[in-house]
């Protein structure tokens, strides 16, 4: 809670509560208009080891939220505060070694391979004349083995499948060894299978290596299922956050979607489901 | 906190080049290139030093370059041919080293220095001494008193600098910067047009010397501003050039791993605009080279991006190769830049035709 009092933890040490990203009273603006923050200004806190996924529907000021997180984009009015520090008072490459972001369309250049791109995750470590030491070829030989692309490192990376791609993406927000990971959609254009695959590996990260990741997700019943934390957003403002039972009722789904659903528990995870039914005033039965 | 059971040593593909605090990956394929240029390069500027109205052994020329040889070889290599030469390679270096930096930046293999407006600034610059030099205004006045090359040099950054200034908004996006170029190249060129017809015909012939990229009649003066540009120059472009690394992923990636975007991308282009211009300074402006070299360099040395010092050395050999050609198989004192012209504009076709495929595909 109070996360700026509090001394410089271990990152290994850090407890529950540790607040590492805080947005305060922020507005983002492309152009005159506002996007995010609306009257007063939008505040989040992202609690260290937490999974968070932020919904909401198309426009709603998600990606323009994570961007703002990531410091690709300047608030207006507000700051975002990153263990307690505002962001755009610290280096941008020293931040880089806390704060990975992995962008909604990442380009790769033409005929990379998998290794030199998930190696390009090391940036921030790295200096002109220190392009690849031991530490260097670690991380990136382990960020490799972690999303099992090993295999595929000599591969170019227009020879692989989208999951495939996604994976070495995913590799070298990794090999960047960011304690904290923001990732911008990372399943759209993957089919079911492979949207699963990524967030598998998005809970393990959690999991085994206490990462604090934020991620902005289409699927409501997917983000159910893999964060702790739901944030759901609507017009530019958090209409909702919390668990996801708090966060996924049919009240929130009609008021942030303008769907009308129910929502049952997931048969597996006992995580609340969606079931849509049509959307708000029209034919139900339809 | 799993540790790996498979301890995951070494990456493929990624063999590591250490010693000390420094390392990098060895990429064998660009230091073949970079040896195997070096050397043909050698041998061919050896043949045109030996060409002439006293010809001299390939041979001989490499022991009088040594520091062996009579004392009359010596004059003639080293005073009479080897500036020439030598003005040639660094040149072609330059305009190497600025089409890698520039196509880098733009991620785009058909932008080079001439699309920021670099070369037609030059021209512009380099005529209007040419041309209204005996006439004098206030302006042609202090281009006059540069002399031509440090007019053409003021003139390619200016240009550049306009073109820099116009295409910034909130960054310095790569599209709309080159864009800008084409527009102020355009509006350059038609200056240049207007000069040529103000010029009486002995002007005029002198103008399209300079305008077609000329080694004739260079000497030491020529050398030295050259060398030590590049000297400068290619140490900086090596140190910042591993911000490409990360700019090549787009802004996004590249913020997100903690490079200052705009101003990473103004440094770069700075300093391709910088060589490029000291380049058409000392010999007008050799077309294509900027173009063309770092491609076949990228496909010879594999990778993700034009390589520099590759760039450089094929860029010095395409020149001093492109000297010999003019002054030998087309005969008299063809201009150099005619036959990297000949050669690039095809290459220019193929690339465009090449890429239109593949969007279209």
């Amino acid at each position: 809670m109070s996360a700026e009092t509090e001394p410089a933890v271990h990152p290994v040490a850090a407890d529950a509560e540790r607040v590492r990203l805080h947005a305060e009273g922020v507005r983002v603006g492309y152009g005159d208009a506002v996007v995010v923050g609306g009257a007063d200004g939008l505040d989040l806190d992202v609690v260290a080891g937490t999974v968070t996924a932020v919904i909401g529907p198309n426009g709603c000021g998600k990606s323009t939220l994570l961007r703002t997180l990531a410091r690709l984009l300047a608030p207006r009015h507000g700051h975002v505060l990153l263990d307690g520090r505002r962001l755009d008072s610290v280096p941008s490459r020293e931040v880089a070694t806390v704060l990975g972001v992995l962008p909604q369309d990442p380009t790769a250049p033409e005929g990379i391979t998998v290794a030199d791109l998930v190696a390009r995750g090391r940036h921030p470590h790295q200096r002109w004349f220190r392009q690849w030491s031991r530490e260097d070829e670690g991380a990136v030989a382990e960020a490799l083995d972690w999303t099992d692309m090993a295999g595929f490192a000599g591969r170019t990376l227009d020879t692989l499948s989208g999951g495939q791609r996604q994976r070495v993406w995913i590799s070298m927000a990794l090999a960047q060894g960011t304690e904290v990971l923001l990732l911008d959609e990372p399943t759209t254009f993957l089919d079911l299978a492979h949207q699963v695959d990524v967030l598998q590996l998005v809970e393990r990260l959690h999991r085994e290596r206490g990462r604090t990741v934020v991620m902005v997700l289409h699927d409501l019943n997917l983000a159910a299922r893999y964060a702790q934390r739901l944030v759901a957003m609507h017009r530019g403002e958090i209409a909702v956050a919390g668990t996801p039972h708090e966060v996924l009722t049919e009240q929130t789904v009609r008021d942030v979607f303008g769907l009308e659903a129910r929502v049952v528990p997931d048969p597996v995870a006992g995580t609340p489901m969606v079931v849509p039914m049509g959307r708000v005033g029209t034919d139900k039965t339809h | 906190m799993s540790a790996p059971t498979r301890t995951a040593t070494g990456v493929s593909g990624r063999r590591p080049l250490r010693a000390g605090p420094v390392s990098a990956v060895w990429r064998p394929r660009g230091a073949a290139l970079v040896l195997v240029a070096a050397a043909v390069l050698v041998l061919v500027g050896a043949i045109s030093i030996g060409r002439g109205d006293y010809p001299i052994s390939v041979g001989d020329v490499l022991r009088v370059l040594a520091g062996g040889g009579s004392r009359g070889e010596t004059f003639v290599v080293t005073q009479l041919r080897l500036p020439r030469v030598l003005c040639g390679a660094l040149v072609g270096a330059a305009l190497g080293v600025a089409g890698a930096i520039t196509q880098g930046v733009a991620r785009n293999p058909l932008t080079s220095p001439d699309v920021l407006g670099v070369t037609d600034g030059a021209a512009v610059a380099a005529l209007a001494v040419l041309v209204l030099g005996g006439t004098g205004g206030s302006a042609v006045g202090i281009l006059v008193a540069l002399g031509l090359p440090l007019a053409a040099l003021v003139g390619g950054l200016l240009a550049a600098t306009l073109v820099v200034v116009l295409a910034y908004r909130q960054g310095l996006d790569a599209f709309r910067f080159i864009l800008v170029g084409l527009g102020i190249s355009v509006a350059l060129v038609s200056v240049t047009s207007w000069l040529l017809v103000l010029a009486n015909i002995q002007q005029a012939g002198l103008a399209m010397v300079w305008l077609r990229g000329s080694l004739n009649a260079r000497g030491w003066e020529h050398v030295v501003p050259v060398a030590v540009v590049l000297a400068v120059a290619v140490p900086i472009a090596v140190a910042l050039a591993f911000r490409l690394d990360a700019l090549d992923l787009g802004d996004d990636t590249a913020r997100g791993l903690g490079v200052r975007v705009d101003r990473s991308r103004v440094l770069l282009l700075g300093l391709a605009v910088v060589l490029a211009a000291s380049a058409t300074a000392a010999a007008g402006p050799i077309r294509f080279v900027a173009l063309v070299v770092p491609q076949v360099s990228l496909r010879l040395a594999g990778g993700s991006r034009p390589p520099l010092v590759a760039s450089a050395v094929v860029g010095a050999l395409l020149v001093v190769g492109g000297d010999l050609v003019a002054r030998t198989v087309l005969g008299g004192e063809v201009p150099v830049g005619v036959v990297t012209v000949v050669l690039g504009a095809p290459y220019l076709l193929y690339l465009l035709v090449r890429r239109t495929r593949k969007d279209s595909a």
